[in-house]
């Protein structure tokens, strides 16, 4: 069905090709796994389908790429648009229309469908992707599963024979990721698409592959073998095949379902040790207390007569019943959590459950309706922001909204000027967290894990006690991924605490002392992470699944009790 | 709040929904919805909207009764209270009736300051007068202001903000984008690049936004003008890219496939359009001078024909079609009846009794309300009878 023949593109102005020497062939109704680290081409390979590469991106592609028999060099993209159809990362971006149902026809319009086809189109993919309570809603309004999921009915009205997505479920919380999968295998199934997708989290989609194709490293020829063959020597794995290849399993299980037939013998080899503990290190001290300025805000000013001293905390964040509105919409309501200094605490629950706000209190950026929140002795929405990077950091869901200068340098030399602390803390902070980013490079040239370590060393310049991330692993591969973690967990044990919300229970299960799950705008469990996420099947880890039901949460754990 | 994620029905997932039937395609699950669902919810045609709300606002420059213009307000206001849908263009209502009221002040500080030329004998009081040269007279800067003046400039002021706020009573009501698709297939593209542009203007506001919380983020003050402006860059960047990523998705999605058109016809399309657009200028230029009495209308006219008779050739290089266009029916009439008759039972009132329509200020006296003209008005409240409700309250879901 995708042909490539001999591939190899390169971008203008770039001197080595992107890709090189892709040649494989995705025969009709198999759903193909792109797997392969960042910044490897996977992109390009997709948009090389769709004849977005070259005819949209420009560069010089060689080689043939053939869909349903079309040649995409004498077909362009609008051309191919009734066999191919591409959603992007972005869903957004995606679409041109502002009703769900509009958004839905829209492809069908362009192709010049027959109106009573496409009423009747429309009505079943609603009904496929259970859409049909949100047909008339503006899109705008929309939670990021339910845009991912018209994303992708917009691209299936047409009835294309090949779908091709670029990381489906790297913005979704492990049920909406689910829930998009199974459409995925359906169509797979019962209509016979062929689907081509590139993922990161392969733990989510590695058992829905008939086959992968791996790119293993920049300007090098891609692999194609059958799932296990290819996680057998593959760069990024998830954590059951790394389990699998720990325990010396052949062939590699990529499912539960198979690792757990396996384990009996490991999970008797483990019955005796000790699961590693990880509570927090009780001689965690706090970093350097923030240098108090004379004036604090324009509130304080105002209201100095009955301001005492604030009580010291024992907590680097606390809050008190919180509610919040935004919007008409009760975002929070009720919530009570405290953050000790060295804790690492994990915000988990669907999107739109108000993990998010509960960060933007946190740091002031809304204000509560009800409640009180603090983060060590400052009660952020009536703080300065001047004083306030000094008791809490934030990185938000895009890096690259925190960074504004032209060159890593600049952006360095103004988060000092910010944070008010010495010239050069940025710079060596980044040096120590990341080696071998250049002064002159632009923020915006940086892969996704080089932003997210950009971002960080910007906010720790303040050495803000209290550091909050949000979703920080989006668009991650293992390798960044795995380089976070250690990061954050350096710092725990320096004495900051950190909270992350985060859809990803893999980097929950590595990082988190505690994890928070939320749903509807209330805290519903709060706990040790190995009681949290063992308890709820979404949440929990692969290796909790597979050596239930000992609470075993990572490999990491496993290779420590083993060695 | 609702959920976020709403269930999928139970059924639909156990019976795994999609069967394969003939011709590949799929089959709704058996507990599709009521046919009811299936209509296009608050699918009034939008131009009716627009049509009501225009009759409303000739209404309301018929007659400078404040009482009038009140209740014309205050019907276009139920109307859009109990039909707007909950989406993000019918806030713009809100907008539109602050414009108003703007309008509303600054005609009054105007006549405040610089007289009226309205005489009074009842004196509110009394300005500095600023003394002005010989050559600029009958203009006048402070001085007496009277309560005539100022009535009368209200009641001046009230027409122009009732006009105002029925047409923002046909924002709220239509949605725009639906308006466009209503457009000729020759006109659809550049439709769609109006559509593209109405549904950025959201998302630049909301970047502004999302930009100017990461300036708090980073210490720096998330205010004033200089804040607003460190972020344009990244903003303007971002919708770039943004500008860029649709236009490759719309690319791929088929926009811009043409039909083959043989070349006689786009011949004759390039030749009518050319020509009608001719024919309108040299038919309007004949209308409006004196020695062209005679050919004017014809000429415009057939230029008119000319020019419509291209674009419908035009429409025939496009391939599209449309999805569920808004019909024109018994309810798009009688909404729009119902606007044509308060305009026009209002111009019949102002031609029978202009004193009831327009209150005297001198001598200043209360306005009355006139019984006929207040009832004719009311009947502007019919949309809010015939035209289905809208969906119950969506709202934001965080992500």
């Amino acid at each position: 069905m995708i042909r490539f023949e001999d591939v190899s593109v390169t971008y203008d102005g770039a001197a080595e090709p992107t890709v090189r020497g892709v040649d494989f062939e995705v025969p009709e109704g198999e759903l193909v796994l792109l797997a392969g680290p960042s910044g490897v081409g996977k992109s390009t390979v997709l948009g090389a389908v769709g004849g977005l590469v070259p005819h949209f991106t420009g560069g010089t592609l060689r080689g043939r790429v053939t869909v349903a028999g079309r040649d995409t060099r004498t077909h362009k993209p609008r051309e191919l648009a009734d066999v191919v159809g591409t959603v992007g990362q972005d869903p957004l971006s995606h679409f041109v229309t502002d009703t769900v149902e509009d958004e839905l026809a829209y492809g069908m319009e362009s192709l010049g469908l027959a109106p009573d086809v496409m009423r009747r189109r429309v009505e079943e993919t609603l009904d496929l992707l259970g859409l049909s309570d949100l047909r008339s809603r503006p899109i705008a309004t929309l939670s990021g599963g339910q845009q991912q999921r018209v994303a992708i009915g917009s691209v299936l009205t047409p009835h294309p024979e090949v779908l091709v997505l670029d990381e489906p479920t790297s913005a979704l919380d492990p049920a909406a990721a689910e829930e998009v999968l199974a459409v995925l295998q359906r169509l797979v199934h019962d209509l016979g698409t062929t689907v081509l997708m590139a993922e990161h989290r392969l733990e989510r989609v590695i058992q829905y592959a008939d086959q992968v194709v791996l790119l293993p490293a920049p300007g090098e020829a891609p692999l194609l073998g059958a799932p296990a063959d290819v996680m057998a020597v593959s760069p990024v794995y998830p954590p059951v095949v790394d389990l699998g290849r720990l325990a010396g399993w052949s062939p590699l299980p990529l499912t539960i379902r198979d690792a757990r037939r396996r384990a009996a013998p490991l999970r008797e080899r483990l019955a005796g040790r000790e699961i590693p503990d990880r509570t927090p290190s009780p001689s965690a001290t706090l970093p350097a207390p923030p240098a108090r300025r004379p004036v604090t805000s324009r509130w304080r000013r105002r209201r100095k007569h009955p301001e005492t001293p604030p009580a010291p905390t024992p907590y680097a964040a606390e809050v008190r019943s919180l509610a919040v509105r935004r919007d008409r919409v009760q975002a929070l309501r009720h919530v009570d959590l405290t953050v000790s200094p060295g804790e690492t605490v994990a915000l988990m629950g669907r999107n739109g459950a108000g993990k998010s706000t509960l960060l933007s209190a946190l740091v002031g950026l809304v204000e509560p309706s009800a409640g009180s929140v603090r983060t060590g002795d400052a009660v952020p929405h009536r703080t300065a922001p001047r004083d306030l990077v000094r008791r809490v950091g934030l990185v938000p869901q895009e890096p690259r909204d925190l960074l504004y200068a032209d060159t890593v340098a600049a952006e360095c030399a103004a988060a000092d000027r910010d944070a008010e602390a010495a010239p050069g803390t940025c710079r060596a902070l980044l040096s120590d967290l990341l080696p071998g980013i250049t002064d002159d490079t632009h923020p915006r040239d940086l892969s996704e894990g080089q932003r997210l370590t950009l971002a960080l060393s910007v906010v720790l310049t303040a050495r803000p006690p209290l550091l909050l991330l949000d979703e920080p692993t989006r668009g991650l591969d293992y390798a960044a991924k795995a380089r976070l973690a250690g990061i954050l967990r350096a710092l725990a044990a320096e004495g900051h605490a950190i909270v992350l919300a985060t859809h990803d229970v893999e980097l929950a299960a590595e990082l988190a002392h505690r994890v928070v799950l939320l749903a509807e705008g209330e805290v519903i469990a709060d706990g040790p992470a190995a009681d949290v996420v063992v308890a709820s099947p979404s949440y929990a880890p692969q290796v909790a699944k597979v050596l239930a039901p000992r609470k075993w949460l990572t490999v990491a754990q496993v290779r420590e009790a083993l060695a | 709040m609702q959920p976020a994620e709403p269930a999928v029905p139970a059924g639909s997932r156990a019976a795994g929904a999609a069967r394969v039937g003939a011709g590949g395609t799929l089959h709704a699950p058996a507990s599709a919805p009521t046919p009811a669902r299936h209509q296009r919810r608050g699918a009034l045609h939008p131009g009716a909207w627009w049509l009501w709300a225009l009759a409303l606002g000739t209404a309301a420059t018929r007659t400078t009764n404040p009482l009038l213009l009140a209740l014309l307000v205050a019907v276009s206001a139920y109307v859009v209270v109990t039909r707007r849908p909950h989406a993000p263009w019918s806030r713009s209502y809100g907008a539109f009736v602050k414009l108003a009221l703007a309008v509303l002040l600054v005609r009054l500080l105007f006549t405040t300051l610089l007289g009226s030329p309205i005489p009074g004998t009842h004196t509110l009081l009394t300005l500095p007068e600023v003394p002005l040269p010989d050559w600029a007279q009958g203009i006048r800067l402070g001085g007496r202001v009277t309560a005539e003046g100022l009535t009368f400039a209200l009641y001046d002021a009230m027409k122009l903000a009732t006009l105002l706020i029925c047409v923002g009573a046909a924002n709220a009501l239509a949605n725009p984008s639906r308006l466009l698709k209503s457009l000729p297939g020759a006109l659809y593209e550049m439709g769609v690049a109006v559509v593209v542009a109405l549904t950025f203007a959201p998302n630049l506001i909301a970047d502004v936004h999302r930009l100017r919380a990461a300036r708090r983020l980073r210490g720096r003050p998330d205010r004033g003008v200089r804040g607003l402006l460190q972020v344009g860059l990244p903003v303007l960047e971002g919708a770039l890219e943004r500008s860029v990523a649709l236009a490759a998705a719309m690319d791929a999605r088929g926009y811009g496939r043409t039909a083959q058109v043989p070349a006689r016809v786009r011949r004759t399309t390039a030749a009518l359009t050319l020509g009608g657009l001719l024919g309108v200028c040299a038919g309007t230029y004949g209308l409006l001078t004196a020695a062209g009495g005679t050919y004017g209308i014809p000429v415009l006219l057939a230029g008119v024909a000319a020019a419509v008779a291209g674009l419908w050739l035009g429409g025939r290089r496009t391939v599209r079609t449309r999805y569920r266009p808004d019909r024109w029916d018994a309810r798009a009439w009688l909404v729009t009846a119902s606007g044509a008759t308060v305009a026009a039972l209002l111009l019949l009132a102002a031609a029978r009794d202009p004193a009831a329509l327009h209150p005297g200020v001198i001598p200043l006296t209360a306005p009355t309300l006139p019984l006929w003209p207040a009832a004719a008005v009311l009947v502007g409240l019919l949309p809010a009878f015939v035209t289905p409700a809208p969906d119950p309250v969506s709202t934001k879901e965080p992500s």
